[in-house]
Order: structure tokens, then sequence, then C-alpha cells
């Protein structure tokens, strides 16, 4: 069980001059185990400071984020997170990258060991578990940076535009394997997204933001079943309707 | 492929054929033009000299001493100018504290700390080392300290959200890795003007033994072959460790730059 509540969050950032810019207004949000939670909305609007506010690297003006009833004071391991930028350690192999977390919960090596096998199995990167991060390619860092995050056996993982920098094809493709990923371990996903077709592809739950200040705007169940076809005409109906949800969120700024 | 073999026959080749020039072209200016062995000695004096060095066994002691005040020098560098500027580049009050003393001591020449080396230290290796280590610290410190400010913020929070919170782990397991490519930099700067302060040390501090100090004695010996053989020596010794440093860098250290150098 891994409930997670976001319990009337704000953000402000305040600039050098006394100005201020409210990130988040007032968010709240009860998050099921094992959802699949994607959360769109135009650049500026906040997504990326929420999902840093979960995994505990920002914290709330006000308000706050429990886990299983806990509040969140600062990083840990229970929350897992992808960043959108390579985050790979460029001086450790892919495996040790991999072994880094539990490394560091102190984990005996043999064990370590076991666990990176399983990662690199289910992300398929097994040959190139000695190999390092500038030998391979946008995608298959990606993957290695989604099996360093699961290694650590997290309640929650958190995405954060992970596939944003791939060409459309490997993009395509990761989501379908993190599909996968995500029915074979069970996890509570949240994942950060610019791309509409991206969320309806991926989400049980689209949570729609509006920029400045970012407030939720609409949250839409998507029941279509997996796998989805992208090119069926009922995704094609989810899409229009989440992007006409979009422009009228923009449009009553 | 066989354009690629000429090639890299061609880059073997030229090396040889232009020191073989120069030595050539010294030889013939050293024996028919200057004529004279006290304004410039000829190749062949100076392998002479070479000879009866080598045959004379103290050669052996001159580069282990040399390499003893060497080594006590960058040896110190590091071992006080890695973990203040790791001091200095994380924590931001360390360096506001730290950076006015260094930017005043930075300036003054190694040399003029000879002095002080002597007074301090007295006619010993420890003075020579200190002059090394005058030369060789700031490189060391100033190239550690802005590895560690640049140290990729994302590195350090992927690092927390696995689980390493504490300021020390996040710098044995983060920063030093990350910044070890701009230290490793720094290291081969510091050894390189180590390497020439250690001549003008030799020369004040004394000794019985040193390139250095050898060069000297044999200048006021006149025995100008002698002093051109310790030049080549200090020369070649000094590339064969900045060589050496490099080959063990980038094969140990830094594997995961493959491909780009120090």
């Amino acid at each position: 069980m891994s409930k997670l509540t976001i319990d009337h969050v704000s953000k402000v950032f305040e600039k050098n001059h006394g100005e201020v810019t409210i990130a988040l207004d007032d968010i709240s949000l009860e998050i099921e185990d094992k959802e699949f939670v994607c959360f769109v909305g135009p650049s500026g609007c906040g997504k990326t400071t929420l999902l840093r506010i979960i995994a505990g690297l920002d914290t709330a003006t006000s308000g706050e984020v429990r886990l299983m009833d806990m509040p969140i004071r600062g990083p840990d391991p229970k929350r897992g997170m992808v960043f959108q930028e390579y985050s790979l350690f460029p001086w450790r192999t892919v495996q040790d990258n991999i072994t880094f977390g539990l490394e560091m919960r102190g984990v005996p090596k043999a064990d370590q060991k076991t666990t990176a096998d399983t990662y690199l199995n289910m992300v398929g990167l097994a040959q190139f578990r000695g190999a390092y991060p500038y030998e391979l390619s946008g995608g298959m860092r990606q993957r290695v940076a989604i099996a360093r995050a699961l290694a650590n056996e997290p309640d929650v993982l958190l995405m954060d535009e992970p596939f944003g920098a791939l060409d459309a094809q490997t993009r395509n493709a990761m989501q379908r394997e993190l599909l996968e990923i995500w029915e074979e371990t069970q996890k509570t996903i949240l994942f950060v997204t610019h791309s509409v077709d991206e969320a309806v592809f991926l989400a049980d739950l689209i949570v729609i933001l509006s920029p400045r200040p970012g407030r939720i705007c609409d949250i839409i169940r998507v029941d279509l079943a997996r796998p989805r076809e992208r090119t069926s005409p009922e995704f094609a109906g989810v899409r229009r309707y989440v992007l006409g949800l979009m422009n009228s969120c923009q449009l009553s700024q | 492929m066989d354009a690629k073999r000429t090639h890299t026959l061609r880059n073997r080749l030229l090396p040889v054929l232009s020191i073989t020039a120069v030595v050539i072209i010294w030889q013939l200016v050293a024996q028919f033009i200057v004529q004279n062995r006290n304004l410039l000695p000829s190749f062949t004096d100076v392998l002479g000299a070479f000879l009866v060095l080598l045959e004379s066994g103290r050669l052996a002691f001159d580069f282990g001493t040399s390499l003893m005040h060497f080594g006590i020098g960058v040896g110190a560098a590091l071992l006080i100018g890695i973990p203040l500027g790791m001091a200095m580049g994380w924590f931001r009050d360390m360096n506001t504290a730290a950076n006015p003393i260094i930017e005043i001591l930075r300036p003054i020449p190694p040399l003029a700390w000879i002095p002080f080396a002597i007074i301090w230290f007295g006619l010993t290796p420890v003075a020579a080392g200190f002059i090394v280590f005058v030369g060789a610290f700031f490189p060391v410190l100033v190239n550690t300290y802005s590895g560690f400010k640049g140290v990729p913020k994302l590195f350090v929070e992927a690092a927390r959200v696995l689980g390493c919170t504490s300021p020390t782990r996040l710098i044995r397991y983060v920063a030093l890795p990350a910044a070890m490519p701009s230290i490793a930099a720094g290291i081969r700067i510091a050894m390189g003007v180590g390497w020439m302060c250690l001549v003008a040390a030799e020369l004040f501090v004394g000794g019985r033994y040193g390139l250095g100090r050898q060069l000297w004695v044999s200048y006021s010996l006149q025995q100008m072959s002698n002093v051109v053989v310790y030049m080549l020596l200090l020369g070649i010794l000094g590339l064969a460790i900045d060589v050496l440093f490099r080959r063990y860098v980038d094969g140990k250290l830094l594997k995961w730059r493959t491909g780009e150098v120090v």
C-alpha cells in the first residue's frame, strides 16, 4: 500500500527584487496505490516543481505531501526519481549506477549483483552491464536510469519528462516498455509530460495543470484498455478531449 | 588501409628525422663555427660527458635526490591542496574566508620563499621540497576548488534521491569523482610548475646531490658539457613524469572519459 496524498500544496518563488511567482497554488490530490498518473500542462505550470516537492528535493511553501500518512520531509529512497536530463553518474558503469542506491544502504555485494541482474534484464541491457554511460544511446541511458530508480525498490516512481529528449520512435518504444515494467513491478508512477499523446497512451489518470499560478484544472480518468492503439478512434477521441480541456484552461486564465 | 599505414609510418619517421637533423646541425655549428667548448659544447662532447657521469655512478643519486625533493613538495601540495580545495568548493563560507588569503599569497613567486625556506628548514631536502610545494600548491588548490564548484546539481540530486544524503557521502561518492578530471588537470600543471621550481630550490639549498645542484656545480667548474647533460636529463625526466601520470590517469581514474586528454 502506498497511498500518496497531496494536501493543499502551494509553492511561491521569491525573486531577488521582492517579486513573487506563484508556481503552485493550493494543489490537493489523492493518488491510489499502483496507479499511473500523468501530469500535463504547458511549460511553466509548475508540474516539475510539484514532482520535486514529492521527491523531497524542494519544500512546499504551505501544505504537505504524505506517503502512507507519513509527511515527506526530504529525499528518501522510498520515492525513486527519473530525471529529464541524463542523470547517470558518468564515472560509474551501468551496473554500478544501478547498484548505487543499494551501496548507500549497505546491501551486501552479492545481493547488489542479484538485484542489478534483475533490473538489467527487465530493461534489456544485461549485455551492457560493464559499459560506461557515454557508450550508450539516449534511450539506453534512460532505461538505466529507470533500472537505477527501481533497484531501490521505491513505493512511488517519479518521472520528470524522462523521454522528452528522445526521438519519436525511441520514445514510443520506451513508453511501451515502461508500461510492461509498471505491470511487472506494480509501482505507483507519477509521470510529468507536456505531450498529451504520451499521457493518453500511458495514464490511468491525467491531471491537467494550468499555468501561473499552477492549479489543477481538471482530472480525467482514461478507461481505454491496454495496450492502447495510438491510431484508434477511441484514442483520438480521448486526446481531442484532453487537448480541448487544456485550451479552455488556458483561456480561462 | 595502405594510405593509413604510410601515414603512421610518416608520423613515426618525421620526429626521428627532425631530431637527427637538429643534432647534426648542433654538432656542425659547435665543431666548425663556434669552436669553443665553453660557449657551446658539441653533441659528441655532451655524449662523452654523459658516459663519464654514467660510469661514475653518481647520476642515480642525483636522480634520487631530485625525485625526493620533488616528491616532498608535490606530496605536500596534494595533501593540503586537495582537501582545502574540496572544502572551499563545497562550503561557501569556507571559500569566503579562505579566498582573500589565497589571493594575497598566490602571486608571490615560489622563489621568493627561498629565504624563509632556508630559515625554517635549514639547508635540508625539506627546504627544497618546500619551494616545490609553493609552486605546486596553488594549481592543485585552484583546480580542485573549481572542480568541486562545478559539480552538476543534477548528479547531487540524483544521489540524494537514491539515499546518499549526508555531506561526507555526497562528497565521497558524487563530488570527488565528478571533480576528478579537473583535479587531475590541476595535478598535472602542479607537477610542471614544481619541476621548474626544483632547479632553483636545489641551487640555493645545496646538498651533495640533485640534478639542479649538479648543474650549478658543473657551471662553477666550467664543465659546460656536464651542464648540458643535466639540462637534458631534467627535460627528459620532466617529460617522463608527465607521460606516466597521464597514462595512469587516463587508464585508471578517468576511463569513463575515453578519448579526452587531461
